[in-house]
């Protein structure tokens, strides 16, 4: 990075570089934001549940991960979940998993 | 949260922008949404289960996203619930909701009627006369009847005597009294209509509620269900089974039994009558009218066709379609869940639309349809689907999905949490 301040066309063309990695990684944080909006409908925006839903907002994101799979599996036992966990690929359960894990956990449940 | 500005940190920003000259729009552009003016205005039609979630989260994703909420009624009301509400079970106050959580989000809610779209001007026509100009136009106007199917139907349903109840409100209300009012030995009579319709597995839960609300208040009463369709079109087994373990006695379900004709209180089927004490005629059903006289029925002459990428119209460019107007993508269910589903598709995509950015390439997404079988018992069918480049459409994805073993208590508990949360998720 400091060798390249030292010219405008290299400081240009990392910012370049730089405008190009954002917007991927923008678009990335939106995949897994979108993702984990699919789950929302049951277990509230952003995983801040209400009543009998599971919150998945805060929780550790390994957490999610194992709940997912062992659903999947079959190995954990669930009305719904097992059916809806095997729509998932493991690479979306982790970018569902990463976006709920980076939420506030909700204060005092409701 | 802030996943929007989170590429660009405060730090980094500084660094670039204090360095060159001339990267300022760019950075400005890219710094999120979060500040500055409003990339665009977002006219949204309809408030429900799709237009409703829309709006909502072309707020929470989009920020200064200029957002406008245009509704006829003044308040929400659910039709997931609201048969508990036609068989006693819960009150009408428990399915309506305010529009107050939207506003307070910064979605300006007209209560009006969108009754003319010209995507040329880009603008939206109420029927008070306003004009609504718009960047990008959603539109989740739900399903009207095709009274014309059925002789006398659009007359027995204006004189009150007949309700349909399929959109909730006043009609949901009207069905309840009437069955609050009938003599103990009466007959409920249920129409179904040939499918495709709102909520597939709905008129079979409306029986069933009923069936248990004439067990416990009126027990020499019947329910009549009349299928148009040649079985039961959704959760069959499990329906049937809750007919036979539950019902049996004071429920019979007639497949093949399509109305021709209302007459009075009397349903006029191809090969007899059946006068009923309450006749509730579920109609058949298109894309509501809306969606018809702007041009956005493209598919069977009943319903909206879309790119399920963005739910834009392939009718109409810069107008994006939700909900029970659209034709389905294979096993997709014009259901709430699934409005609610294909709203924040498109509310991800309009704000990406705007700023000129591509759109998500795999959207996916899952429907979650309970349906009370008793005022406690209740059952499922799930689906997830996943979008197909080569398809262009999304398909459910294999080995997912499907329904209950049995029906459930437990299934009923999350069948009313789901609501709560499908609710909040909608309107905050």
């Amino acid at each position: 990075m400091r060798v390249w301040i030292s010219s405008p066309a290299r400081l240009a063309a990392a910012a370049a570089a730089l405008l190009a990695a954002g917007a991927a990684l923008a678009q990335d944080a939106h995949r897994a934001r979108n993702l984990a909006a699919t789950c929302a409908t049951c277990h509230g925006t952003d995983g801040q549940a209400r009543g009998e839903m599971k919150v998945l907002a805060g929780l550790p994101a390994e957490q999610t991960v194992a709940a997912m799979t062992a659903y999947r599996s079959g190995a954990r036992p669930a009305m719904v979940m097992q059916q809806i966990a095997k729509g998932y690929t493991d690479e979306q359960i982790q970018a569902v998993a990463g976006y709920f894990a980076a939420q506030p956990a909700p204060s005092p449940r409701r | 949260m802030d996943t929007t500005a989170a590429p660009f940190g405060r730090s980094r920003r500084r660094l670039l922008a204090g360095s060159a000259a001339g990267l300022g729009v760019a950075l400005a552009a890219c710094a999120g949404l979060r500040a500055g003016p409003s990339p665009g205005r977002v006219v949204v039609v309809g408030g429900g289960f799709g237009g409703a979630t829309a709006a909502r989260y072309l707020r929470l994703w989009g920020g200064p996203v200029d957002v406008t909420l245009v509704e006829r009624s003044p308040q929400f009301v659910s039709c997931p619930m609201s048969n508990l509400v036609v068989a006693g079970y819960r009150t009408m106050s428990a399915i309506t909701h305010s529009y107050d959580g939207l506003r307070a989000l910064g979605v300006k809610v007209v209560q009006g009627e969108a009754v003319a779209i010209d995507a040329a001007a880009r603008t939206v026509r109420l029927a008070d006369g306003a004009l609504l100009r718009y960047d990008r136009l959603i539109v989740s106007p739900g399903v009207d009847f095709m009274h014309e199917q059925v002789d006398g139907l659009a007359a027995a349903l204006d004189s009150g005597r007949v309700t349909h109840a399929w959109k909730a409100g006043p009609q949901t209300a009207a069905l309840r009294r009437q069955l609050a009012d009938m003599p103990d030995g009466g007959v409920y009579a249920i129409s179904i209509p040939p499918a495709p319709y709102r909520c597939p597995p709905a008129p079979y839960e409306r029986a069933c509620l009923v069936a248990s609300y004439f067990r416990a208040a009126k027990p020499r009463s019947k329910v009549l269900v009349l299928d148009a369709n040649p079985e039961i079109q959704s959760k069959r087994a499990l329906f049937e089974r809750a007919f036979a373990e539950h019902h049996a006695g004071i429920l019979e379900y007639r497949p093949n039994a399509e109305l021709k004709a209302v007459d009075g209180l009397t349903a006029k089927l191809e090969f007899e009558d059946v006068t009923a004490a309450v006749l509730n005629v579920v109609p058949p059903q298109r894309a509501a009218d809306l969606a018809r006289s702007a041009g956005l029925v493209n598919i069977n002459g009943r319903w909206a066709g879309v790119n399920w990428l963005t739910m834009e119209s392939t009718a109409l460019p810069g107008v994006h379609v939700l909900g029970d107007a659209t034709f389905p993508a294979p096993l997709m269910p014009k259901s709430g869940h699934m409005a609610n589903q294909q709203a924040k598709v498109a509310a991800a995509a309009v704000i990406q639309l705007l700023q000129g950015e591509a759109v998500q390439a795999d959207p996916l997404v899952m429907n979650a349809c309970y349906s009370f079988v008793t005022p406690q018992l209740a059952i499922h069918v799930a689906t997830v689907h996943r979008y197909d480049a080569a398809e262009r459409s999304f398909r459910a994805v294999p080995g997912s999905g499907g329904l209950s073993p049995a029906a459930h208590a437990l299934e009923g508990l999350q069948a009313l949490a789901w609501a709560d949360n499908i609710w909040a998720d909608m309107l905050g």
